[in-house]
């Protein structure tokens, strides 16, 4: 069964663990800046919302991508950044209708969720459950897709 | 049925591929006009700079990819289409026939008509070869002209930059990439590179070229003193490559004219990428984009028709992204406005950051963007979607930076209602 | 590693700035934050200068574990020698700015001098620039913030700023931060305005690394786990600091009407179960509960006012969301001055956010001023016409509003209690030590309290220790100054890591000392941490003596010492600081007079 990260922003009090644990996992270091998951706050800190890719269905940034430096991980289904081949051009990150592919000016590549390989760090590191990584099947999964569609250019087949 | 696709840039490939999927076994050969593997235009900055290898630029990188999918690629140039015998005729003076055909014989460099052009320092940076010639005639420090501050100029003038040449830029039009940005922006970019030592001049006008004695060139300037080089590289446009089709009866304006679902105005010839001129989502018109993402975009939903599956399409939403020596700027759709519409401008210089957001009624419909790096996508989601902003309008138009917390907030109430 | 090993030096009066490397020397003894600020002040200027003259400097400082993750690891303090009490100051806050600062690169920001004109600093990374604050000065923390996200077009940008209470130096004007969090106490805001720097924005994109990642992320593991699992914390979550009102009102030491009493008849109007009741018009006064940096408690409060209170009817600038009430906001705005309308309390608080001033000291000053109104000393003719009356919330409102930005008798209330009482000639009146105002704790009700209160190197303060079970378990005076002294040095080590005093809801003395060893480099041990806090502990004190403070300022007022707490469980008892007190210098290692002997200073190599 195909897992995906559930995200309940109701939940969420942010505290920015889960983007000290991404970039932990992904850097080495502790930096919110470099995170592949975002807390984005509003209305003065009544909302918090954490934000990161569906891994959706349409991969826009996947099809995007000029030299194919992202790829699907069949294991996981996360579409991942292959460093060695991406050269930094960042049509993904214009392509991607979810803006969560980040350009990295400190690599001159692009940074997204991978999913750690299937361990999220995020959801590990959430203290709220705000973030969890459960069967798709229960996550809405569904409903992301179907706001991937709504995004599409393209309409389902006349 | 026998699929042939002439063109082995972005759109033709992944039309390919997309074919080889939904049919598994078709007969489907990929015509390439160069002698490369196919490759991606978009990586040879990166291969000037020296930040790659030529395998890099490569769009596949698995060995036997094409094999695997049944997609025979062959390498020729096509001098003739007739749609009526359903042939093609090479170049090379061979022949065969097709069942269906794609078009994505992208786009080529345009020179100006203004004497000097021809002499063999004066390159184009298109194809792998350009790319090969002006990494092995420039070393540091000589001085390079590059004419054309468009999308395309400034992606060389980073490779250029990085090789360490004494840059000088001469654009014609009022400011640099004019089809991208507004005056402020492309203001801001030339101020960025002057700010790092390169020669900008814009509104400028090259009217001749000529070689001295010691080998180096002198461009005459219409109006201002004429400038020294060693080498030009000039990056003034480009155009879809249509000659071959006159006579076919395929109807072309600037590109060839495409319908919603990707065919041209005669039956099982279909077109895609730079060469068509398709539906543009934010104006209802027919345009040449000449971008990655609608290369992708069509290469996908030509495959699908020509497969069988009717398949619309919406149209494709303009955008682009540049790295111009470090300042990444970005541009989607109807960023200049649009009638009827409102805006939202943000400008701070001396931090070289600038965002533009423009709106027809509550719908985001077009934006442009400096220093703009994370998250930058959901300008595409807003516009796309045509997501009614309600009172977040405001509060973008109170401050343009709360696009992000504008997206999730219309996003999620949108999720919500309909999880209701 | 784990400290970024930079300074950032800003000279106000010249208007430049340079990085210089940290001394780590200082930070092997000091650890960071609280006790690395106060070795930094005390070597970079003369605590005999005046506190709001250029001679002062102000330090923000992060410590070793700011922005890891360590839970709470949000915790930046700012140091200075503060306008309200003419001692160190040192005032520690949470929200995000502290973490992007670490980020940005910088262990601490030292800022010298004055600026000629209002500026504000901009730190993206290494560049700084001093930029003019002509557009913000006269303006809100709020409007600040959004100000400069959206003029340096950068919502990453975390921000550091004063109201106009700082502005107009009134002595506890704070420092606030990410719109609801403060360096609250002693003044340090109007420090910050005496030298005209109205921000600091800050984005950092460095991040932090620590020596032993791997044992870190372990420990870290083990720490949040144990912190997830304490009922403290699920209290602390669950409720907020406000769970103290009901106990503090049943034990009988919620100080009310300016300490004449020690229970508030109306506390079930402003504790957490009145937060989130409906009232007559169905509005609900909590929304939610929100996080500083790194934090898995989360016991911060978001609320909103009812848009039909007379605060705000016609006012819809004030309908949105802001930080809710939270004890000692709930205490100073509520039962220390007589009031139970629990969103004119969220009002008053707001502007304490808003125009960035302390609400303990703004209370407790307000509660003596009522008590002087009804005493006939104060007349409608001061108090701009209002009717200054215990409970009256009405008043708190419009004097909380006055008083940030400077108006009419807001202005004599931004002198603080002690300065307005004498002014008019009632300086027994003063709830408060050294000037410092009382936090919502009677000292007869918890004597350890009132010798910490006593002793507190800030003044007044109730987070400088840490004995209430001591004293809850005895009312008396008994054995209370070695608790009050191991906790006092406990705390500073603690308030110089970087993370939460809350964290001690769930962690011991070892939890922070682990975190610290897989951190930092060297070697951690219990007892070098607790001696490093008893160092910064003794160096404030020698701040203070410098400064020209002596054992006579270790008091309380004479209506803590002499009238008997009227009610509660220490109903007749008064407090015993005459006889803690010299316990204390004695455990202290400190002369009768309360001087630091030699022989304490060579043993912590001061």
């Amino acid at each position: 069964m195909q897992k995906s990260l559930l995200i309940d922003p109701d939940k969420c009090t942010s505290c920015l663990q889960c983007e000290m644990a991404c970039s932990f996992e992904h850097e080495g270091v502790f930096n919110p800046a470099r995170s592949r998951i975002k807390i984005f706050e509003f209305e003065h800190g009544k909302r918090a919302v954490p934000y990161t890719c569906t891994q959706c269905a349409e991969a826009w940034c996947l099809h995007a991508c000029p030299v194919e430096a992202l790829v699907r991980n069949p294991a996981t289904g996360a579409v991942e950044v292959k460093d060695e081949i991406c050269v930094g051009c960042k049509v993904c990150t214009i392509a991607c209708p979810f803006g969560t592919v980040n350009y990295n000016p400190d690599t001159g590549k692009v940074i997204k969720c991978d999913l750690c390989g299937g361990d999220p760090q995020c959801a590990e590191a959430c203290p709220t459950d705000a973030i969890t990584y459960v069967d798709s099947a229960w996550t809405g999964y569904e409903r992301m897709q179907a706001w991937a569609v709504k995004t599409d250019s393209k309409a389902a087949s006349a | 049925m026998e699929y042939v696709i002439v063109g082995a840039g972005p759109a033709g490939v992944i039309a390919s591929e997309t074919l080889a999927a939904i049919e598994p076994g078709a007969d489907i050969t990929l015509i390439s006009g160069e002698p490369e593997p196919p490759y991606s235009r978009m990586a040879i900055p990166y291969l000037l700079a020296e930040e790659i290898k030529e395998e890099g630029t490569h769009l596949r990188h698995t060995a036997g990819h094409y094999d695997q999918r049944g997609i025979k690629v062959v390498h020729e140039r096509i001098a003739k289409v007739d749609p009526a015998t359903k042939t093609l005729t090479y170049e090379s003076g061979g022949s065969r026939s097709y069942g269906k055909l794609l078009l994505a014989t992208g786009a080529a460099p345009v020179r100006p008509p203004i004497p000097g052009m021809d002499l063999a320092k004066v390159k184009s940076c298109w194809t792998l070869a350009d790319a090969r010639q002006i990494i092995e005639g420039t070393k540091p420090g000589d001085r390079v002209v590059l004419m054309g501050a468009g999308f395309i100029g400034c992606i060389i003038l980073e490779a250029l930059f990085a090789r360490k040449v004494k840059l000088t830029i001469i654009e014609m039009a009022d400011r640099m990439v004019a089809r991208m940005m507004d005056k402020t922006g492309g203001d801001m970019i030339g101020d960025w590179c002057r700010a790092q030592g390169v020669d900008v001049m814009t509104a400028t006008k090259v009217t001749a070229i000529k070689e001295n004695v010691d080998g180096s060139l002198s461009l005459s300037l219409e109006g201002k003193d004429p400038i020294e080089a060693d080498l030009v590289v000039c990056a003034t446009g480009v155009r879809s490559n249509i000659a071959f089709l006159e006579g076919s009866g395929i109807e072309t304006k600037q590109g060839v004219l495409i319908d919603n679902f990707m065919q041209t105005s005669v039956p099982d010839v279909y077109a895609a990428g730079d060469v068509a001129q398709g539906l543009d989502f934010s104006t209802g018109e027919h345009d040449v984009h000449a971008i990655q993402p609608t290369a992708s975009e069509h290469g996908r939903t030509a495959a699908r028709n020509m497969a069988g599956h009717k398949t619309a399409y919406r149209g494709s939403l303009v955008m682009n992204t540049l790295n111009t020596l470090g300042l990444i700027s970005t541009s989607y759709g109807l960023w200049d406005g649009t009638e009827g519409g409102d805006e939202v401008v943000s400008v701070d210089k001396e931090n070289s950051r600038y965002l533009r957001l423009s709106f027809k009624g509550d719908v985001l419909v077009g934006a442009l963007a400096l220093g703009l790096t994370q998250h930058v996508g959901v300008l595409r989601g807003l516009i796309q979607t045509k997501v009614p902003l309600g009172k977040w309008k405001q509060v973008l138009k109170d401050d343009p930076h709360q696009i992000m917390s504008a997206y999730l907030a219309c996003v999620q109430d949108a999720t919500r209602r309909r999880a209701a | 590693m784990s400290w970024q090993r930079q300074v950032l030096r800003v000279n106000l009066t010249k208007g430049t700035s340079k990085v210089e490397p940290l001394n780590m020397e200082w930070a092997n003894a000091y650890i960071g934050e609280r006790g690395l600020g106060t070795k930094y002040l005390s070597e970079n200027m003369d605590p005999k200068a005046d506190p709001l003259g250029p001679d002062n400097v102000l330090i923000f400082a992060t410590g070793p574990l700011t922005g890891t993750m360590a839970s709470t690891s949000g915790r930046y303090a700012v140091l200075c020698k503060g306008p309200l009490t003419n001692a160190i100051a040192c005032s520690n806050s949470g929200g995000k700015f502290g973490a992007e600062m670490k980020f940005a690169g910088y262990d601490l920001i030292i800022l010298e001098g004055k600026s000629p004109k209002p500026v504000y600093l901009h730190i993206v990374d290494d560049e700084v620039q001093i930029l003019p604050a002509d557009e913000l000065w006269g303006k809100g923390v709020w409007f600040t913030e959004d100000w400069i996200k959206s003029h340096h077009s950068n919502p990453n940008l975390k921000v550091a700023s004063i109201g106009e209470a700082g502005e107009n130096m009134v002595r506890y004007a704070c420092v606030v931060n990410d719109l609801h969090r403060a360096a609250g106490r002693s003044g340090v805001g109007a420090v910050m305005g005496s030298k005209n720097l109205k921000a600091i924005a800050c984005h950092g994109t460095k991040g932090v690394k620590v020596d032993d990642p791997k044992r870190f992320m372990k420990v870290v593991k083990e720490t949040h786990k144990k912190l997830a699992e304490s009922g403290g914390r699920k209290e602390l979550t669950k409720v907020g600091t406000n769970a103290m009102i009901d106990v503090m009102q049943e034990w009988g030491g919620l100080p009310t009407r300016n300490f004449k009493e020690v229970q508030f008849e109306g506390t079930s109007k402003i504790n957490p179960e009145a937060v989130v009741t409906p009232n007559e018009h169905g509005h609900v006064n909590l929304i939610t509960n929100k996080a500083c940096f790194g934090c898995t408690i989360a016991c911060g409060r978001i609320a909103h006012i009812d848009k039909e209170h007379f605060t705000v009817v016609n006012r819809k600038e004030y309908w949105h969301a802001s930080g809710g009430l939270e004890y000692e906001t709930a205490y100073a705005l509520g039962p220390v001055v007589g009031v139970d309308d629990v969103d004119a309390l969220t009002f008053a608080n707001f502007m304490m956010n808003e125009h960035g001033m302390d609400p303990i000291s703004f209370g407790v000053t307000l509660a003596a001023a009522m008590e002087m109104y009804e005493m006939g000393v104060l007349t409608k003719e001061h108090t701009d016409g209002m009717e200054l009356k215990f409970g009256n919330a009405e008043a708190l409102a419009v004097m909380a509003e006055k008083t940030g930005k400077g108006e009419g008798f807001g202005k004599e209330l931004g002198m603080g209690s002690k300065r307005l009482t004498e002014k008019y000639g009632h300086p027994e009146l003063f709830m408060g030590v050294k000037g410092q105002e009382f936090a919502g704790y009677d000292s007869r009700a918890l004597q350890g309290m009132g010798l910490g209160y006593a002793t507190s190197n800030r003044g007044a303060c109730h987070l400088k220790h840490d004995v209430f079970g001591e004293d809850m378990e005895d009312i008396s005076g008994n054995n209370k100054a070695k608790p009050v002294k191991d906790s006092q040095d406990r705390v500073a080590m603690i308030d110089s890591t970087g993370l939460c005093l809350f964290t001690t809801a769930g962690w011991g003395v070892e939890d922070f000392v682990a975190q610290l060893d897989a951190a930092c480099e060297g070697s951690w041990t219990e007892e070098r941490c607790l001696e490093s806090g008893e160092r910064t502990w003794t160096l404030e004190r020698m701040f203070n003596m410098r400064a020209g403070l002596t054992g006579a300022d270790d008091n309380l007022p004479k209506r803590l010492l002499e009238d008997p707490a009227p009610s509660g469980n220490a109903k007749g008892k008064v407090a015993e600081l005459g006889k803690m007190l010299p316990e204390y210098y004695s455990v202290r290692g400190w002369t009768k007079e309360g001087m630091p002997t030699n022989e304490t200073l060579n043993r912590l190599v001061l």
